[in-house]
C-alpha cells in the first residue's frame, strides 16, 4: 500500500510497548488484620460485618456476625468493646461504635425474626454441655451448627447463667436475652433445665455423649473473714443478684456498703440503689485507677449517687456500722493499714470480692487437673481427661461474656476437630493493620454517634434500660465511619490514580487486579490506598 | 461552585470511588467506562503526574462531549512520551502541533468546525508550562483576545523536563534546575520573576478560568465539565507533580500536589469573565516545609544550617496566596 510522503510504518499503539518491564518493585494487593477482629475476644470479623452494614446490607452483617456470636444483642449490650479501645479512628476523632452497631443489628434480627441457617449434614456424634451461660450456649450454638446433637444440662430454672444471675436487668433486659437463647434452641439444642451434674463420667457414660464442654461459671461469693458482731448483715452479691431473679426481692435497708471494685460492686451498689437504698457505697481498698471495674460503668454509677470510699478496708461489722480503716499505696502499689480508723452507717454489707467455682462435678475424673480453684485446659480447651472440655468462668481467663462466647467457639472447633479424630488448624492471621499504614487524608471527619441515655432520676428508681440502641439512620453512619483497615473497600483510588493504567477494575465486590504489562512500579497506588490493602514488595530478577 | 463535597461518609468524595455514593456523584475515573485517553505503555517515568493529568482532564473532556472531541497537542513531555513514531498511546482524535502555536491550532480546527457546520465536536488544546507560558504564549494570548471556541489546559510541571529540567516562566523561586543551578548566593531560581498565567488569562475576562491538581480529582472533573459546558475561550491550569525533575519519590506525585494546595503555594480557584468564583480551602493547613523538604529541587533550602530566610521567603508566597484566595475556612462563629 502507498503511504504518504515520509511515512514508511502503518500507525501502531503504544500497547506494543510492555512497559512492565521497568519495574524494580512490584505492588501487591493483601489483607491485612484490623485490630478490632484482632481484639475481639469471640474472634468476630468486625470489619467484614460493619462492610455489610454501610451499604444497608444488615440481614448479610447479622449473618456474618452470627458465624462467630450467636448473641449479637447481647453483647451489643455488655461487651466491654475491646475492638473500640483498638480501633485506628480513635487516633484520627473517635473509635468507631462498633458495640452500638452490633447492638443495632441484634434489635434488628430479633425484630425481624431471622433464624440461623439450618446446620449441616449430622456428624451422629452426641455431645454434652453442662451449663446453659454464654461460654456453653455459644458452644451449643456452634457445635450444632458443625453436625453435633447437642444436649446442654443446666443446674439452675432458666438458661442464661451470669448473663441471668449476674448482669442486672437495666443493662441487660431480659426479653433480648430470652430472644437470642431461643434462637438457638429452635436450632435443634436440646436443654435440660434443673439437672444438676454431679458426676460428669456417669452422665456422659449414661447419655452416650461422645464429648463434653463443661462452662458451669463462677458462682460462689468468696468470703473474707471480717468480725462481726451476731447481728450484722453481710451478704455476697453473687446472691444478691442472683435473688432478684426470684420473687423476693433482697433486703437491703436504707444504708447499703459493697466491699469490692470489680464490674460485680459496681452492678450490686446500682442495684441497691435502684432497690431504693438512699445511701449505696461502694468501699475499695486502692484507688480509681487501679480499679478492675470497666470505667463508663464506674462513671454511670457515679451518675447514678452510688459513692465511693477509695483506699477504705472494712475492720469490723456490727449492727447499724462499720469499722473501715484508711489505706495509703506503698511504693510497689499496694495497700498497706494506716491505722486511721472512722465508723460508716451501714444497714447491710455486701461482699463483692470474686467468685469461685464450684467443682464438685469434677471429682474422681482421671487426668483432669485444677489450679487455684480453676480448672487446667491445654491450648485446644480440653482439660487432662481426652473428651472433656472446659470454657468460661471455670478455666483461668478474663470473666466477661465475651470471653466465655470466645471459649465456647474455639471449643466447639475443637470438639469438632477432635470427633473427627484430628487437630484443628487455625489457619494462619493475617500481618496487623497498624495506624501506620492508613492514609488518613481520605477519610473525612465524622464525630461518634452518641447513645441515648436514660436519665438519672429513672435510673435510681426503676431497672429500666440504661442505655438507648441506635435507629437505623445513626448505625447505618456509624458503620460507615469505620476505616476498613487493612481490607480493600473498591474505593478505586488505585484505578484512577495509576499514571499508567495498569489497575484493572473488576467491578462491584470482585476488586482490583494489576495489569503487570504495563505497571512501572511507581508506588502511587500504595501510596494513595486509604487502608494499606497494596504492598510493594522486590521484584526478584 | 465547583463541586460540593459529601461528607460523612466513611471517605466521602475524597476518594476516587465510592460504593456507597450514589452514581452521578461518583467520578469518570472510578468508572469502567472511561476512555482512558490516554493508554497504558506510554513512556513517561514512573509517578508521572502530567500522563495522570492529561488521563483525568482528556478522560473528563471526551465524558462531558459525549466523545466528541478533538485535541492538539504542543510539543513537550507529554506529547514526546505518547507518541514515539509509529506507536501512539491516544484514544482520541488527538493532533501534534509545533511547540508554540497549539492555542492556534486549536483554533484552526474549530474554524474548520464551523466552517462544516460541525458544532457538536468540541476543541482542546494542550501543553506543559513550556509550551504555554513560554513558547506558545502568543497564541495563546491570541485565542483569549478573540475568544475562540477552545479550552486550552496547561499541565504545569514547572520546567522543561523533557529535555533535562530547564527553567521555564513557570519554575518557582529557589527551585534546582540545569539553568538555575543551586550554587552562588542566591542558589535556585531567582524569585519576583516568572508569569502567572491564570491571572493573565482572567485579565483577558475570558468566559473561565480554573486551577486545579491532580490530587483533587472530583474538583478538577467539575472543572472540565464546566469549561465543555461554556462556548468560547477558556483555560485549566494543572498543576502536575514530576518526580524526575522535582526530585521526589515517585510514589509521592499525588502527596506533593495535596501539599502544594495545602500550604497555599498553590491556590485552587475557578474565576468566570476575570472574577474569582469559587475556591478549593485548605483542608489541614501545612507549613511551606512540609512541601518544600521531600523535593531535591529544594534540598539546598535544608543544608546545614538551613537557609530559613529564602523558607520565609516562599511561606510569604504562601501566606500571600492564602490572604488573596482566601484559601482558609471562616471561622465558624462561636
Amino acid at each position: 500500500m502507498r503511504k504518504p510522503f515520509a511515512i514508511t510504518l502503518d500507525p501502531g499503539s503504544s500497547l506494543a510497548n510492555h512497559t512492565g518491564s521497568w519495574r524494580t518493585l512490584r505492588p501487591v494487593y493483601v489483607d491485612r488484620l484490623p485490630p478490632c477482629n484482632h481484639a475481639c475476644p469471640a474472634g468476630e470479623n468486625i470489619q467484614a460485618w460493619l462492610f455489610h452494614a454501610e451499604s444497608g446490607n444488615y440481614e448479610a452483617a447479622w449473618r456474618l456476625l452470627t458465624e462467630d456470636n450467636p448473641l449479637p444483642a447481647v453483647m451489643g449490650r455488655v461487651c466491654y468493646h475491646p475492638c473500640e479501645s483498638a480501633c485506628n479512628r480513635a487516633q484520627i476523632d473517635a473509635a468507631v461504635g462498633i458495640n452500638s452497631v452490633e447492638r443495632f443489628l441484634g434489635d434488628y434480627a430479633i425484630e425481624k425474626g431471622w433464624t440461623f441457617d439450618q446446620p449441616a449434614a449430622p456428624s451422629g456424634k452426641r455431645v454434652l454441655v453442662v451449663g446453659a451461660g454464654p461460654s456453653g450456649l455459644s458452644a451449643a450454638y456452634h457445635l450444632t451448627r458443625l453436625g453435633h446433637a447437642v444436649s446442654i444440662h443446666e443446674a439452675g430454672p432458666v438458661a442464661g447463667g451470669m448473663m441471668r444471675f449476674g448482669i442486672p436487668k437495666y443493662r441487660l433486659p431480659r426479653d433480648v436475652l430470652e430472644a437470642e437463647v431461643r434462637r438457638i434452641l429452635d436450632l435443634g439444642v436440646e436443654l435440660k433445665l434443673n439437672t444438676k451434674v454431679d458426676r460428669i463420667l456417669e452422665t456422659m457414660r449414661a447419655g452416650a455423649f461422645d464429648a463434653a464442654f463443661l462452662a458451669v461459671g463462677a458462682h460462689i461469693g468468696k468470703r473474707t473473714t471480717i468480725p462481726a458482731g451476731a447481728t450484722a448483715r453481710i451478704l455476697d452479691a453473687v446472691s444478691v443478684l442472683h435473688s432478684m431473679e426470684g420473687e423476693d426481692k433482697p433486703l437491703l435497708g436504707r444504708r447499703v456498703v459493697v466491699y469490692g471494685g470489680g464490674n460485680t460492686a459496681i452492678d450490686m451498689a446500682r442495684t441497691a440503689k435502684r432497690l431504693g437504698a438512699t445511701d449505696a457505697i461502694i468501699v475499695y481498698r486502692r484507688t480509681r485507677e487501679k480499679m478492675p471495674a470497666h470505667d463508663f460503668e464506674v462513671e454511670e454509677a457515679l451518675q447514678e449517687g452510688v459513692m465511693i470510699k477509695w483506699l477504705s478496708t472494712i475492720k469490723q461489722a456490727g449492727e447499724g456500722a462499720l469499722v473501715v480503716e484508711k489505706m495509703r499505696l506503698d511504693e510497689t502499689g499496694f495497700p498497706q493499714p494506716t491505722g486511721e480508723l472512722e465508723t460508716l452507717e451501714a444497714d447491710s454489707l455486701v461482699l463483692a470480692l470474686g467468685q469461685d467455682v464450684d467443682l464438685s462435678l469434677l471429682e474422681n475424673v482421671p487426668g483432669l487437673e485444677v489450679d487455684g480453684g480453676v480448672v487446667k485446659v491445654g491450648p485446644n480447651m480440653m482439660t487432662g481427661h481426652a473428651g472433656i472440655f472446659a470454657g468460661g468462668d471455670m478455666v483461668p481467663s478474663e470473666r466477661t461474656v465475651t470471653v466465655a462466647v470466645g471459649h465456647g467457639k474455639k471449643a466447639a472447633r475443637h470438639i469438632d476437630a477432635w470427633l473427627r479424630g484430628a487437630a484443628y488448624a487455625k489457619p494462619p492471621a493475617h500481618a496487623l493493620a497498624a495506624f501506620d499504614k492508613l492514609n488518613t487524608w481520605y477519610y473525612s471527619d465524622a464525630p461518634k454517634t452518641v447513645l441515648p441515655v436514660l436519665d438519672a432520676v429513672r435510673r435510681q428508681s426503676t431497672f429500666d434500660e440504661v442505655q438507648g440502641g441506635l435507629d437505623e439512620s445513626s448505625a447505618q453512619f456509624e458503620a460507615r465511619r469505620c476505616l476498613s483497615c487493612g481490607n480493600c473497600f473498591e474505593c478505586d483510588n488505585c484505578y484512577g490514580m495509576c499514571p499508567d493504567n495498569a489497575v484493572i477494575k473488576r467491578g462491584p465486590g470482585q476488586r482490583f487486579e494489576f495489569n503487570y504489562d504495563y505497571c512501572k512500579g511507581c508506588g502511587v497506588c500504595a501510596a494513595e490506598c486509604p487502608c494499606g490493602a497494596i504492598e510493594m514488595v522486590p521484584e526478584e530478577i | 461552585m465547583s463541586y460540593q463535597p459529601v461528607k460523612f461518609y466513611q471517605t466521602g468524595t475524597f476518594t476516587v470511588g465510592n460504593r456507597l455514593l450514589p452514581p452521578d456523584v461518583r467520578s469518570v475515573q472510578s468508572t469502567q467506562r472511561r476512555t482512558n485517553s490516554l493508554n497504558s505503555g506510554h513512556r513517561a517515568c514512573q509517578g508521572c503526574g502530567e500522563a495522570l493529568g492529561a488521563r483525568y482532564a482528556m478522560d473528563a473532556a471526551m465524558e462531558a462531549t459525549d466523545r466528541q472531541l478533538i485535541a492538539a497537542n504542543a510539543t513537550g513531555c507529554l506529547e514526546v512520551f505518547s507518541t514515539p513514531y509509529p506507536e501512539t498511546s491516544w484514544q482520541i482524535p488527538w493532533i501534534h502541533s509545533v511547540f508554540g502555536n497549539t492555542a492556534a491550532v486549536a483554533t484552526g480546527i474549530a474554524a474548520a468546525l464551523k466552517v462544516k457546520g460541525r458544532s457538536e465536536v468540541r476543541v482542546v488544546a494542550q501543553g506543559g508550562d513550556g509550551g504555554t507560558t513560554d513558547i506558545g504564549f502568543g497564541c495563546l494570548s491570541g485565542m483569549f483576545e478573540r475568544n475562540d471556541d477552545v479550552l486550552f489546559i496547561c499541565y504545569d510541571n514547572e520546567a522543561y523536563m523533557n529535555t533535562g529540567v530547564q527553567r521555564s516562566s513557570a519554575t518557582p523561586g529557589a527551585a534546582r534546575t540545569a539553568t538555575t543551578m543551586a550554587v552562588g548566593e542566591a542558589p535556585g531560581n531567582v524569585f519576583g520573576q516568572g508569569k502567572n498565567v491564570p491571572a493573565i488569562a482572567m485579565a483577558h475576562e475570558i468566559p473561565y478560568v480554573a486551577t486545579a491538581t491532580v490530587a483533587e480529582l472530583h474538583d478538577l472533573e467539575a472543572k472540565v465539565k464546566t469549561a465543555m459546558g461554556i462556548r468560547g475561550a477558556r483555560y485549566i491550569h494543572i498543576l502536575v507533580p514530576c518526580p524526575l525533575g522535582w526530585g521526589h519519590a515517585s510514589q509521592d506525585t499525588i502527596r506533593i500536589a495535596r501539599l502544594a494546595k495545602e500550604t497555599g503555594l498553590f491556590p485552587v480557584f475557578e474565576a468566570a469573565y476575570g472574577e474569582v468564583t469559587s475556591v478549593s480551602r485548605i483542608r489541614r493547613r501545612q507549613p511551606v516545609e512540609a512541601y518544600l523538604r521531600p523535593q531535591k529541587r529544594f534540598a539546598h533550602l535544608f543544608g546545614d544550617p538551613p537557609n530559613s530566610a529564602v523558607i520565609a521567603q516562599l511561606q510569604a508566597l504562601a501566606d500571600r496566596n492564602i490572604r488573596r484566595y482566601g484559601l482558609l475556612e471562616p471561622q465558624e462563629a462561636a
